[in-house]
Order: C-alpha cells, then sequence, then structure tokens
C-alpha cells in the first residue's frame, strides 16, 4: 500500500511539472489568458477524455482561457488532494472538480477559495461549502420527460409501453418513472398508455426475461422504455431475439459503446445519457463567468454557456446542464469511442 | 431404493404439471410449443451447472463459486472473441471451457489437498474469480458490436428444430446421467457422500473423488459461461451474480440430499426446469413484481415440503415392509 501511495504521488509530482511546463511556456508566448483546470477522477477514462474534449471546445469558443486537464492516475480522493495542492502553488485561476469524495476534498478546495482560486464541482459533486456551484448533468423530471417524448416520437405518438426498470427500490429509476407518468397525462400522448412497470434488477438474465414476458403479455405491444444500462441492453436483444424488430421500439439510458450495435442495427433508434463533452464544455463556461466575475455563484445568477443555452444557478450553488443528449444512428460511431 | 428414487421424481413432475396448470389459467399461450421451447432454452445453462452441483452436493460439498467462475470464463471468451474476431468460435469456446476446468482444478486443489471445508473455499473463491472478473475486463462490458457474429450465434443457431443450447444442455445431460449411474467414479462419488468411512475401507480415494467432482463443475461452469455471454451478447463483471443459489436450489428442489450421499439427475433436471417456469411465468402472469417476489418462494418453498414429506412416507412405508 505504501509502495502504492509511493507511486502515485511520483506520478502526481511529475505530471503536475509537466502541466506547470506547458503553462510557462503558453504563458510566455501569448497573451495572458485564465487558466481554467478540468480535474476529474482518474486518468486514461474514454469518459473523461470525452470531458476535456469539451473543454478545449469551450476554450476555444471563450478565446480567454486555456483548458487545462489533469487526474490522478488512479481514481482515489488522496490523488485529487495532492493535485488541488499544487494547482494552489501555481495559482491557476479555476478549478472543476469531479470528485472522488463528496467531503475528503473539502479542506484542500476551501484553501484554493481562499487563495482566490474559483472552485467548482461537475458530474460528481463536492459538499455545499466546498465549492462555489455544482453542475449536475440533469434532473428526474428532465429525464423522466425526455424518456416519453423519445418512445413517443419512434412510436408515432401512440401505443402500450412498457417500462423495463432496475430493481424496484431504485431511487434514481424510481424518480424518473414516476415523471414518465406525468409527461404521459398530456395531450399529444392521448392514444399512449404506460402498462406496466417491470424491474429487471439490473441483471442481464432477469431483465431480457422481464422484456420477452412484456412481449408476451401484451402482443401490441408499441415500445419498451427502459432507464438503466444493463436493462437497455438486455431489452434491445429481448427484441432481436423475439424478431420484434420495428414492432417493438425501444429508448432509454444507455451508454453509446454498449448500445453501437442495437442503434446501428435500428432495434433502438434514440436512446439518452448526459454527454460528457457537454459537461466539460459547460463547466469551462461557468469557470470563465466565475473568474471574470460575470456571477459569483449565488442563487439566481444565469451563465451564457454558448451552444448549451442559459445556465440558471439554483439553490447552494447548483446548476443542471439540462435534458440528456440524444444519442441517434448518425452520431454513436463517434460517442461510442469515448465512452 | 430404485422404486424411492423414482416416486421423489414422480412428485416433484406431478407439483410442476400442477403448476403449469395453475399458470395456463391465468396466460393460456404459456402452453404454446414456441413458449415451451423457450423456457427450455431459458433453462439449459441452469441444469448444465446444476447437475454440476448435484456430484458435488452428493460427496457432501457445495460450490458457492460457480456464478463467479462463469462470469470469469465467460469475460475471457468474449475478450478472445472480440481481440481476435478471426479466431474459430470452436477454439473460443474450449478456451472458455479450459479456462473455467482451470478455475475449477483451483478449486478442487484447495479442497481437496489444502483440507479446507467445501463451503469456506468456494466462498472464498467467489469473491476471488469475481475480482479477477473486474481485473481481467478492467471493469469494461464486451458488448454486441465488439462479439462477432457466430460468437453471438453460437447458442442461438438451429439443429432439428432446437437450438445449440438447448443439444448443449441435452448432451450434458446424457453425460451427466452415463457418468453418475454407470462409470466407477460415478458411484464412488455417491459412496463417499452416503458413508465416507464405509467407502474409505473399501478403498476409495476421498481426495480423487473431490479432484473430479470440483473439477468437472469447473469444466461445465466454463461452457455455462460462454454460452450465458454470447446468449445475451454481452458479458459484463455482474454476469451470473447469486446464480449458485439457483443451481442449489434446482438440487434441492429435484430431491438430492444436502448432506450428500442421495439424488439424481433426471431429478435434478426437473428442479431446474421448475425453476425455469417459475421464472418465465413470473413476468407474464399479471401480478405487482413485489407478490412475484414472495410467490417464487411460496411456491418453491412448498414444492420442497411437498416434496420431502412425500419422500419421507415412501421411506417409511419401505421400511415397515422390511420389517415384515
Amino acid at each position: 500500500m505504501k509502495k502504492i501511495t509511493a507511486i502515485i504521488l511520483v506520478l502526481s509530482v511529475v505530471l503536475t511539472g509537466m502541466v506547470f511546463a506547458n503553462g510557462q511556456k503558453d504563458a510566455s508566448g501569448e497573451a495572458k489568458k485564465y487558466k481554467t483546470v478540468l480535474l476529474v477522477k482518474s486518468l486514461g477514462n474514454g469518459f473523461f477524455e470525452a470531458v476535456r474534449d469539451g473543454g478545449l471546445e469551450a476554450a476555444k469558443e471563450l478565446g480567454d482561457v486555456e483548458s487545462i486537464y489533469m487526474g490522478p492516475s488512479a481514481s482515489t480522493a488522496e490523488g485529487q488532494i495532492e493535485i488541488i495542492e499544487s494547482l494552489i502553488a501555481q495559482h491557476v485561476d479555476a478549478i472543476a472538480i469531479s470528485a472522488n469524495d463528496r467531503d475528503a476534498l473539502i479542506p484542500v478546495t476551501k484553501k484554493a477559495m481562499k487563495a482566490g482560486i474559483k472552485v467548482m464541482s461537475f458530474d460528481s459533486g463536492i459538499n455545499v461549502g466546498g465549492r462555489l456551484v455544482d453542475l449536475v448533468p440533469s434532473v428526474e423530471e428532465l429525464i423522466g420527460r425526455q424518456q416519453v417524448q423519445l418512445i413517443a416520437e419512434l412510436t408515432g405518438n401512440k401505443g402500450k409501453i412498457g417500462i423495463v426498470s432496475s430493481t424496484s427500490q431504485a431511487t434514481n429509476q424510481n424518480a424518473w418513472i414516476k415523471w414518465m407518468y406525468e409527461e404521459i397525462k398530456k395531450p399529444e400522448y392521448k392514444d399512449m398508455e404506460i402498462v406496466e412497470v417491470a424491474y429487471g434488477d439490473d441483471a442481464a438474465d432477469k431483465s431480457y426475461r422481464e422484456a420477452v414476458g412484456l412481449m408476451q403479455k401484451y402482443p401490441d405491444l408499441a415500445g419498451i422504455i427502459s432507464p438503466t444500462t444493463i436493462g437497455v441492453l438486455a431489452s434491445a436483444k429481448a427484441i432481436e431475439d423475439e424478431g420484434k424488430q420495428g414492432k417493438v421500439q425501444l429508448t432509454g439510458l444507455g451508454l453509446p459503446s454498449e448500445m453501437q450495435h442495437y442503434i446501428e442495427d435500428g432495434t433502438c433508434r434514440q436512446m439518452a445519457l448526459w454527454n460528457p463533452i457537454d459537461l466539460g464544455y459547460t463547466s469551462t463556461y461557468i469557470m470563465e463567468a466565475l473568474i471574470t466575475g460575470k456571477i459569483s455563484g449565488k442563487e439566481g445568477d444565469k451563465v451564457d454557456a454558448g451552444r448549451m443555452g442559459m445556465i440558471t444557478i439554483g439553490k447552494d450553488g447548483l446548476a443542471v446542464m439540462g435534458t440528456p443528449f440524444v444519442f441517434n444512428k448518425d452520431n454513436i460511431a463517434k460517442f461510442a469511442a469515448m465512452f | 431404493m430404485k422404486e424411492l428414487l423414482r416416486k421423489r421424481e414422480f412428485t416433484l413432475f406431478v407439483i410442476i404439471a400442477f403448476v403449469l396448470v395453475l399458470i395456463v389459467i391465468r396466460v393460456p399461450a404459456f402452453i404454446e410449443m414456441e413458449n415451451v421451447l423457450r423456457i427450455v432454452n431459458d433453462t439449459s445453462i441452469l441444469i448444465m451447472v446444476s447437475l454440476g452441483q448435484l456430484a458435488i452436493i452428493v460427496t457432501g460439498g457445495i460450490d458457492l463459486s460457480v456464478g463467479s467462475i462463469i462470469a470469469f470464463s465467460g469475460m475471457a471468451a468474449s475478450m478472445l472473441n472480440q481481440y481476435h474476431p478471426d479466431l474459430s468460435v470452436f477454439v473460443v469456446l474450449l478456451v472458455g471451457i479450459g479456462v473455467g476446468t482451470g478455475l475449477g482444478i483451483f478449486n478442487a486443489l484447495v479442497i481437496a489437498f489444502g483440507k479446507v471445508p467445501p463451503i469456506i473455499a468456494t466462498l472464498g473463491t467467489l469473491s476471488v474469480f469475481r475480482g479477477f472478473t473486474f481485473v481481467l475486463s478492467k471493469g469494461q462490458w464486451v458488448t454486441a458490436h465488439e462479439m462477432t457474429e457466430k460468437y453471438m450465434n453460437l447458442p442461438h443457431g438451429h439443429f432439428l428444430g432446437l437450438t445449440n443450447l438447448i443439444w448443449f444442455g441435452i448432451v450434458v445431460s446424457l453425460l451427466m446421467y452415463g457418468f453418475m449411474r454407470y462409470t466407477r467414479t460415478g458411484r464412488e462419488v455417491y459412496a463417499i457422500g452416503g458413508n465416507k468411512t464405509a467407502a474409505l475401507f473399501v478403498g476409495v480415494s476421498e481426495k480423487k473423488i473431490q479432484f473430479v467432482v470440483y473439477t468437472l463443475m469447473g469444466v461445465l461452469a466454463g461452457l455455462a459461461g460462454v454460452m450465458w455471454t454470447s446468449r445475451f451478447a454481452a458479458a459484463v463483471n455482474e454476469t451470473a451474480i447469486g446464480f449458485e443459489l439457483q443451481t442449489v436450489a434446482a438440487c434441492v428442489l429435484g430431491g438430492v440430499s444436502i448432506a450428500g450421499g442421495s439424488g439424481t439427475v433426471v431429478g435434478v433436471i426437473l428442479g431446474a426446469l421448475f425453476l425455469g417456469i417459475l421464472t418465465n411465468a413470473l413476468p407474464v402472469v399479471k401480478l405487482s413484481p413485489f407478490y412475484q417476489m414472495g410467490l417464487q418462494g411460496v411456491v418453491v418453498l412448498g414444492a420442497m415440503v411437498v416434496n420431502s414429506v412425500s419422500a419421507k412416507r415412501e421411506e417409511k412405508k419401505l421400511l415397515e415392509r422390511r420389517l415384515d
């Protein structure tokens, strides 16, 4: 264990050294730019590499910031603390963190804020007090409503819809499903109904059986919504095996790399998930607004986040990015390569 | 003895028929040929692995690590298929079985030569093998677009109207039937479980038998791993979590004595089919999922009570007849 800690320490020192060197070179060559850091949970993860790309995109658009991407080699809070310490020493202007621990980072981020660095969190938040703004990808209401909108587009606003959820006690899924029932009350969905919620317990075999069960029980089933990654994957396989492609539509929340096959062959023509590129992009816009003093992170502040539109800071510095990103045949290959 | 065993299986058969009638009253389509084949197909993996568990339980042991062996060998086979798509599916299948066999041998060595009680040893390897699955996959899944068509067709392909998966189940069942009933080693499995002291006296090697049954389990779980991942077109790290309990339940339902010494291949197949019918019927009967969970437990428990009570009565009758 000591050895591993030592290795991480050495690595992070070397890494910060490299970034530091980079920063100096840029500073000497170009006009003064604000240094914004995207500090992720760990390096070598496709999801976070996509976050980096979003940060670079925003930096290019903004023009006055330089986006720096950092992370420990293993996802530990200790590794992130080391990096934040070194960032304080380097006097960067803002840090956006996807935290490995909600609380462990607070002392060091407080120290950073005292040193004048604007600190925010995204994706995996830091508790109140340890950051100015916490950017969450979406909220229950937007996710739930969007799922119904997606399946309605696929079935032509009509037919029986079944849901393959994870476990019956899953907090997230239950909240989303509650909003699905709200959304489907709207008049445009009057020919659509949610006939049943089945629970696949996030196990491939049970989800598969539940999806088959739905298709047997309701021979005229028009669509399945599965707001869980294993569920949507197993449902896709079940629809394919039952030969119901095109008859039973499918949408849900899925990882692009896992669903690429079914999106390309038309079993699941569209699905949603938060997009890491947008997370990096929006975080960078918020950091710029914090640095330049356009906002202070208090409730009611509004940030113009480029292509993501206006983002309002809510209670406790909570900011919501928007509805999840929709993946379809046209963009799946690009995102499947990332996460 | 023969009569008694046949009787026990007959009781289970009657229970299955009874439950089937109840289901069909509610869902008439359940008994259609297409659906029956779907259930048999879905249960084939459970049958194969439960037969491995049968041999182990008959020796008086238990293997709790099967779910993890399935996950690891399934992941290994899927990754081989992902990185070497040109490799013949047959080779991938053999490698998957080989990996499972290796893990089975590891269990066997710990139990037969390390003298660790089976329940402790396999409880340990349950975590070890699952952990290795994460290490091997680095937490990533292998999914449909990373698998070759041939690999995904391995269980789905048809031959004489039945899927390959069903055929695998049939072949394994026949081989296990022959092994347990007609081979010397198979009979020694019963001997060790029935009366260990007597078996040791007549020269049966406990080490050898333990080595055979745990290795055999590895072979079957390896095969199941390949079938599982190719069938669902997904190798995830959570594959077959909790599956070991289903295999034990199939055995107990099929009349296998947890204390060792008795249990038949036919009984276990019926036990597995019973569970398969239940798990496939529950999503179809129009009941709240919370009732479903409870109902499954009640039915399984009820079947076990009926089964063991009738067995006891049968035993008593037999004893009385002998005393006359």
